[in-house]
């Protein structure tokens, strides 16, 4: 009973870091069309200052700074190089494809710096436990709990209380009305860029927390398993793409767990368990769970 | 007959056989190392193609490539291999193309339906789990190790090597003929396929699937359809690398490969057979052409060296990278578009208009500029 509870407590600390991944790349998605493709060499990018900062300015001066400058970096992106030209309907697959361009340089230059080695992020949780009654639980795990919450309510609260989050709801729903009735779009389009790239950042952090060995050159390909939880969300619901991180991270966590009476499966399977939901579940419905898109049938 | 007319009669002769007399005497000019890249870049190229016709023109990214790449690669291990059936290399050769086919068709219910940049993300978990059953099942694939790959009867180091006109007509060379007929057979059936209905219900789906139903085009059979025949093409292109390599590993087909096919595409320029060469050639030959002369090159240093130097895939794949962004963003029909328009501005040297003088517009392209 025990190891079931552990499970589920894994899957969603799991389920949350996932879900700080996932929402960043609905954001992006509701506010330009695109599948952020970058978003794991954002991901590493976050990690990697931390990583290359903390020995001087302290693990939360070094995680503000690599926050910032992740975030700054992403709308930059945005801005220069995908915001140009008239927007058209082919734009958002066009520069789908050139965030994976970005992709590409971004990760070769950053595996580059950090090589073969695994990095630590100084982060205070270390490999400290505590029990909590009959399960025993990695402070990182805990952590990476609550800061999911506070962030991600964060994070819906601008969507429904702020300007901002009015403006890219309005943009995600009719981006031509939205600018006629005054939504600045390029603006909100970096914001949301921004937006993203903190959380990729943050996500970081907890992604390479014990009981994961560190920061490594390939840590960026985990930010891609939050693809099939966004994708389960149906990419354009916050609350679906919640919903996708939690169903993912358990999933993992499950398979994980129960490793050894699904031996068939091979070892390892529970690395690649969100791509095996996700597949089935677009078999199913291809448009994810809480998905809206594809309407339009003829 | 006006001498203009039979000028350029003979230009576009010229223009379309010089390639294939330049390529058909290669080996007798070229040592192994430059047979090798070009080899690779043959291979790469039909998969290229094959990638071209689903996403180039069909609209549909996939980032899947990589896995059908393996279905035809390990197709053709085990099947001409022990352990395994052991069947006669040619008919494994059919037989892996015919499997990574039914690969893709397997994989139909989602592919028929997922639309556009969602494939994408669908794509990636063939991919991913792909990479896993290479790993896990041991048996047919060999593991994390790999199996080597059984050559095919006369492509061997140990057959005789005639001489002929004094080149010694070894396993290398061989191999180029045979990856030059199979890329041969690409080019023209990706090319009837593209201008024929096929490619026009393709192309008319890419710009408006609602337009596309209306007019009469089956939208689930088409796009599947698609992605079948792009996955065959991938297989193939998987049996002719295995055959290069010598060896099949896991750790090759992973999402790197799937993301190097889709810069070749785009690099050379979306929804035509001839872009889609140029690309793979492009970024095949790249990174070995670096690796050879890294040390006459600024900023590279030689493979192996301390981390933290640009080696050469390095040096390669910000290129090719860059070469995304720069191409999306500023030359959008890649490089075929860039030769084009080169050849547009030197008025003079065009041959005049007449129906069969312009082999540089194919379908495909026309239909791209009729998007509004």
């Amino acid at each position: 009973m025990t190891g079931l509870l552990d499970n589920l407590l894994n899957g969603l600390a799991l389920g949350s870091v996932y879900a700080l991944v996932a929402l960043g790349f609905v954001v992006i998605f509701k506010a330009s069309g695109v599948l952020n493709f970058a978003h794991g060499s954002l991901l590493l990018l976050g990690g990697y200052l931390t990583a290359v900062w903390h020995d001087d300015l302290g693990f939360a001066g070094a995680l503000a700074l690599a926050v910032l400058v992740t975030a700054a970096v992403a709308g930059a992106l945005d801005r220069l190089l995908l915001q140009r030209g008239e927007p058209d309907p082919h734009a958002a697959h066009v520069q789908t494809i050139v965030t994976i361009g970005i992709d590409i340089v971004l990760v070769t230059d950053l595996a580059r710096r950090i090589g073969g080695d695994l990095l630590s992020l100084g982060d205070p949780w270390g490999d400290s436990v505590r029990d909590l009654g009959p399960v025993t639980v990695a402070d990182s795990r805990l952590a990476a709990v609550v800061v999911s919450a506070v962030v991600i309510g964060a994070v819906f609260a601008l969507f429904r209380f702020t300007a901002w989050g009015l403006s890219l709801r309005a943009a995600a729903e009719d981006v031509e009305a939205a600018a006629l009735m005054g939504v600045r779009l390029s603006r909100v389009r970096a914001l949301a860029w921004c937006l993203a790239g903190a959380l990729a950042a943050l996500a970081a952090v907890f992604l390479v927390a014990f009981p994961a060995p560190g920061l490594e050159r390939t840590t960026g390909q985990i930010a891609l398993k939050a693809f099939p939880a966004a994708i389960l969300g149906g990419m354009t619901s916050p609350a679906g793409a919640l919903a996708g991180s939690m169903l993912i991270g358990l999933t993992e966590a499950l398979v994980a767990g129960y490793q050894s009476e699904l031996h068939v499966l091979g070892e390892g399977f529970g690395d690649v368990a969100p791509y095996a939901v996700m597949v089935l579940v677009l078999l199913v419905r291809p448009t994810g769970l809480f998905g809206t898109k594809g309407a339009a049938r003829v | 007959m006006s001498d203009p007319m039979i000028r350029a009669r003979a230009r576009l002769w010229g223009r379309r056989f010089l390639p294939v007399v330049v390529l058909c005497v290669l080996p007798f000019y070229l040592d192994a190392f430059w047979l090798r890249i070009g080899l690779f870049s043959l291979a790469a190229a039909i998969g290229a193609v094959g990638l071209g016709l689903l996403t180039g023109t069909a609209g549909q990214l996939s980032l899947g490539h990589a896995f059908f790449l393996a279905v035809g690669a390990y197709g053709y291990v085990w099947l001409a291999g022990e352990p395994g059936p052991g069947l006669p290399p040619a008919l494994a050769l059919v037989l892996a193309v015919l499997l990574a086919g039914a690969a893709g068709g397997l994989f139909s219910p989602v592919a028929g339906r997922v639309r556009g940049i969602y494939l994408g993300v669908a794509t990636l978990a063939l991919v991913f789990l792909g990479h896993h059953v290479l790993l896990t099942a041991d048996s047919v694939t060999g593991g994390f190790n790999g199996r080597s790959v059984p050559p095919l009867p006369g492509f061997t180091d140990s057959d005789p090597q005639p001489v002929l006109l004094g080149v010694p007509f070894g396993s290398a060379e061989r191999l180029w003929y045979l990856g030059l007929a199979l890329f041969a057979l690409t080019w023209f059936t990706a090319r009837g396929l593209l201008r024929g209905r096929p490619g026009r219900a393709l192309a008319a789906l890419r710009d408006s699937e609602t337009a596309a139903a209306v007019m009469g085009v089956h939208v689930a059979r088409y796009r599947s359809a698609a992605f079948v025949v792009s996955s065959m093409y991938a297989g193939l292109a998987g049996v002719l690398l295995a055959l290069a390599f010598r060896r099949v590993v896991p750790d090759y087909f992973a999402l790197a490969l799937s993301v190097d096919y889709l810069a070749m595409i785009v690099v050379g320029g979306l929804g035509s057979v001839a872009g889609a060469t140029a690309g793979a050639v492009f970024v095949t030959a790249l990174p070995l052409l670096m690796a050879r002369y890294a040390d006459q090159l600024p900023l590279v240093a030689a493979p192996g060296a301390a981390d933290g130097a640009v080696g050469p895939t390095e040096a390669a794949r910000y290129l090719y990278g860059a070469a995304i962004v720069l191409v999306l963003l500023y030359a959008p029909d890649g490089l075929r578009g860039v030769t084009r328009r080169l050849r547009a501005r030197r008025p003079r040297e065009r041959p005049p208009r007449t129906p069969t003088s312009s082999p540089a517009s194919t379908p495909a392209v026309r239909a791209k500029e009729h998007t509004p």
